[in-house]
């Protein structure tokens, strides 16, 4: 069997993609359903048993190892440490969800104290907030800005405290979910402004403006994340007058801000590109100041055309905070690395980032859904 | 004409001059700060710390003979070496397999188009660092100790300390095998350069594929017999609590190559998928009504067209993956930036780290785009 015998008629996606049944196919019930898309042809049929087959055995392996061998809580011992025999007996056959239950505190809030957990999960609900509401079409105005700046300075007040009755929590105890939400909200917040400047100084006539924006996106978009977290981490405090500084998580802060601004900077241009010139020059005919144009005609425009991809670059961003490990910074990835540190939890590696992995998963899968939706709604106009 | 500063031409000269000044100062200050915190801390600027001794062990090295009293310089050449090996191998594995799941996609039958989708789903909301840290953790807590490795024909052995296989001892006569192999290849080359001009001016087929193979194997293959057939292994065996003699595979180069790999496949696949929606479903019933075969169908019409849209963004994929390949510092692949960071931390030399990774990964990400927009011209519509 070749793979081209299996290989579509180009052009035609999978059944399951078209809203309608391709034309001259018969209609009617799940029978025939099976044989068009299931059983079409020899190579059809074999296929679909041995991918059937591989998922069935998939699917079981795993339902066995996370439901029905898996252990779900451990005794302590005398000392009072955890008592893991239990889960070693099974000998990789299991999960051993007991580190999860031992450890969720752990991997959601880090080394925060222990008492004032309330604030970085009232933290977590506060992002999601923001993010269902930037997600609704109605509320897409000026108050959104003022939303954000209200929502994100409360998150502040919440995490670090030291007045209005909160006490102070320093930088250095934050950690775990929360960490990797303020990394990638706060980091596309500050980089958003940025962009439109690099973008816009991209396109400048001027040769010395967008000279040093074109080197300054090509120079970032060519150096992996991590080298910049490195600038971040070891070369920042050198730059700056001695006496001054900054901690860790400010720093890797800055340095996510410089490296997502550069890219956005040029999802930002495909919208300023993507607007007809006739806009420009209808701008230019009224009368309009350069600054006038871009804020009432071009930038209200071209930013709506690239809502769908500047969602991409944040599930990006959202995924590439977990870089921060590297640079031992206490993100969700870190405290799950951390979690499995102990001797009594070490081994169980697996159940502590399938753990985490459902975690990333559940945002980024429904940030991906919403962005695809919202392309297909906006680019209604341009079908036929 | 009086100097105003309405005057455009005025306007852009002020802003520009006021723009080189603020960078000037800016850079200057950075600069002076630098250089001051460095004097206090005793750090001497400068690449001549290259060539002292390293003294860092590096677990992996095909390439060079490496030993720790060789200098900094050799030990990052083998990062830069290093790096190079695990981004020349994804990207060819990465292609395979992204293509191959691109056009299961697109499969009439559900069952595979629905298992590539959750597929690429899966893979593309996870975070990249998150996944590699659990096939490293897979491997070391599910593959057994080099005592009770799993052993295939007593040559080849898998253990958590990676998979070892046989490999040839070095002659001086397998120099000639390499120079038939170049030979081979540049014949091949010329085969295929000859078949298709001679299909241009008569219409003759001539089966250069298989001429090439013929010659690419058998030129290497001559050579090593006119030389004797000098031939002698190398085993894996067990000596004390690990390996000796043999290649290996180390469970980090794997982990590396896998997560690489199979995360770069799944934004490969969903290029691969819109390249070929995007040509026209005519094209190919077009070229079937001329009676080619299905498989030419694909390979004669569509793939050209379908290339057409899909290298662009094939390209910066390829450079994530050679970028993304940093990642390797956290599971503890002597790559480029892992034995840079170990550099900095030894000798202080922050600045001239992060430096080196950043020119190299400069020259990399400038190499790849330099080849694919060559390659992008070459398959270019060439219109009237």
């Amino acid at each position: 069997m070749t793979p081209m015998a299996s290989a579509p008629a180009p052009g035609h996606p999978a059944g399951a993609t078209s809203p309608r049944p391709p034309p001259g196919g018969p209609g009617g019930g799940p029978l025939d359903w099976a044989r068009r898309n299931l059983f079409g042809s020899w190579a059809s049929t074999a296929i679909t048993l041995v991918m059937a087959y591989l998922l069935l055995r998939g699917l079981w392996g795993f339902f066995s190892w996370a439901v029905l061998e898996a252990v779900w809580t451990v005794p302590a011992n005398a000392n009072g440490q955890p008592d893991t025999r239990t889960c070693r007996e099974l000998k990789g056959t299991g999960a051993c969800w007991a580190l999860i239950v031992e450890k969720h505190r752990f991997i959601f809030f880090g080394t925060y104290p222990y008492e004032e957990h309330w604030r970085p999960l009232l933290c977590i609900f506060l992002f999601v907030a923001l993010y269902a509401a930037s997600c609704m079409r109605r509320f897409w105005n000026r108050n959104l800005a003022l939303v954000w700046i209200v929502g994100l300075s409360v998150i502040a007040w919440l995490m670090w405290g030291g007045f209005l009755g909160l006490p102070y929590v320093e930088n250095e105890r934050w950690g775990g979910l929360v960490i990797t939400l303020v990394l990638a909200t706060f980091g596309i917040a500050f980089a958003f402004p940025v962009a439109i400047a690099l973008a816009l100084g991209r396109r400048s006539r001027l040769p010395a403006i967008s000279t040093f924006c074109v080197t300054y996106i090509e120079l970032i978009r060519g150096v992996p994340l991590i080298s910049v977290l490195f600038m971040a981490s070891v070369m920042f405090p050198l730059f700056l007058p001695e006496g001054m500084t900054f901690d860790k998580l400010l720093r890797a802060q800055a340095g996510i801000v410089l490296f997502t601004a550069a890219y956005l900077a040029e999802v930002i241009r495909g919208g300023l590109q993507a607007l007809p010139r006739g806009q420009y020059e209808a701008a230019d005919a009224l009368g309009l100041s350069w600054r006038l144009k871009t804020l009432l005609v071009v930038l209200p425009q071209a930013l709506r055309l690239v809502i769908p991809p500047m969602v991409n670059s944040f599930i990006g961003l959202f995924k590439d905070t977990s870089l921060v490990v590297i640079i031992g910074i206490f993100d969700l990835l870190n405290a799950a690395k951390t979690a499995i540190v102990e001797p009594a939890w070490q081994g169980f590696g697996v159940e502590a980032y399938v753990f985490v992995s459902i975690i990333y998963f559940v945002f980024c899968f429904a940030m991906s859904r919403y962005s695809e939706g919202l392309e297909s709604e906006l680019n209604q106009h341009r079908r036929r | 004409m009086r100097w105003t500063f309405s005057d455009p031409v005025v306007r852009g000269v002020v802003y520009q001059v006021l723009m080189i000044g603020l960078v000037a100062w800016l850079v200057g200050w950075l600069a002076s700060n630098t250089m001051h915190n460095l004097e206090v801390r005793r750090i001497a600027s400068g690449f001549g710390f290259l060539s002292r001794e390293a003294g860092l062990p590096i677990g992996d090295s095909p390439f060079i003979d490496y030993t720790p009293e060789r200098s900094y310089l050799a030990a990052l050449l083998v990062g830069v070496l290093n790096t190079l090996r695990v981004a020349v191998i994804g990207v060819v594995l990465a292609t395979l397999l992204g293509t191959a799941i691109g056009i299961a996609r697109l499969s009439r039958n559900w069952l595979l188009a629905r298992c590539a989708r959750a597929y690429v789903e899966v893979m593309r909301n996870l975070p990249l660092l998150l996944q590699l840290l659990f096939w490293w953790a897979l491997f070391r807590e599910s593959l057994p100790g080099p005592r009770e490795a799993i052993r295939i024909l007593d040559t080849f052995f898998l253990s958590n300390r990676g998979f070892k296989y046989p490999l040839p001892v070095p002659e001086p006569a397998h120099a000639w095998v390499l120079a038939g192999l170049a030979a081979g290849l540049v014949a091949a080359l010329a085969v295929a350069r000859w078949a298709r001009a001679r299909q241009a001016a008569t219409g003759a087929q001539f089966p250069a594929g298989w001429a090439a193979l013929g010659l690419v194997l058998g030129c290497p293959l001559a050579a090593f017999l006119a030389s004797g057939a000098p031939l002698e292994w190398s085993r894996p065996a067990l000596r004390g609590f690990n390996f000796a003699g043999g290649g290996t595979l180390t469970p980090e180069f794997a982990a590396l190559l896998i997560g690489l790999v199979t995360y770069t496949a799944a934004f490969i696949a969903e290029i691969v998928r819109s390249g070929i929606q995007a040509v026209p479903h005519g094209q190919s019933e077009a070229a079937l009504s001329l009676g080619l075969p299905r498989g030419r169908v694909l390979s004669l019409v569509v793939l050209p067209q379908a290339l057409r849209v899909i290298v662009p963004p094939m390209t910066s994929q390829y450079l994530n993956l050679a970028k993304n390949s940093s990642l390797a510092v956290a599971i503890g692949y002597p790559d480029l930036v892992s034995i840079a960071n170990t550099t900095m931390n030894q000798t202080g030399q922050a600045i001239e780290g992060v430096a080196i990774i950043m020119a190299v990964y400069l020259s990399i990400s400038l190499s790849i785009s330099l080849f694919m927009n060559w390659y992008n011209r070459r398959i270019a519509l060439v219109e009237r």
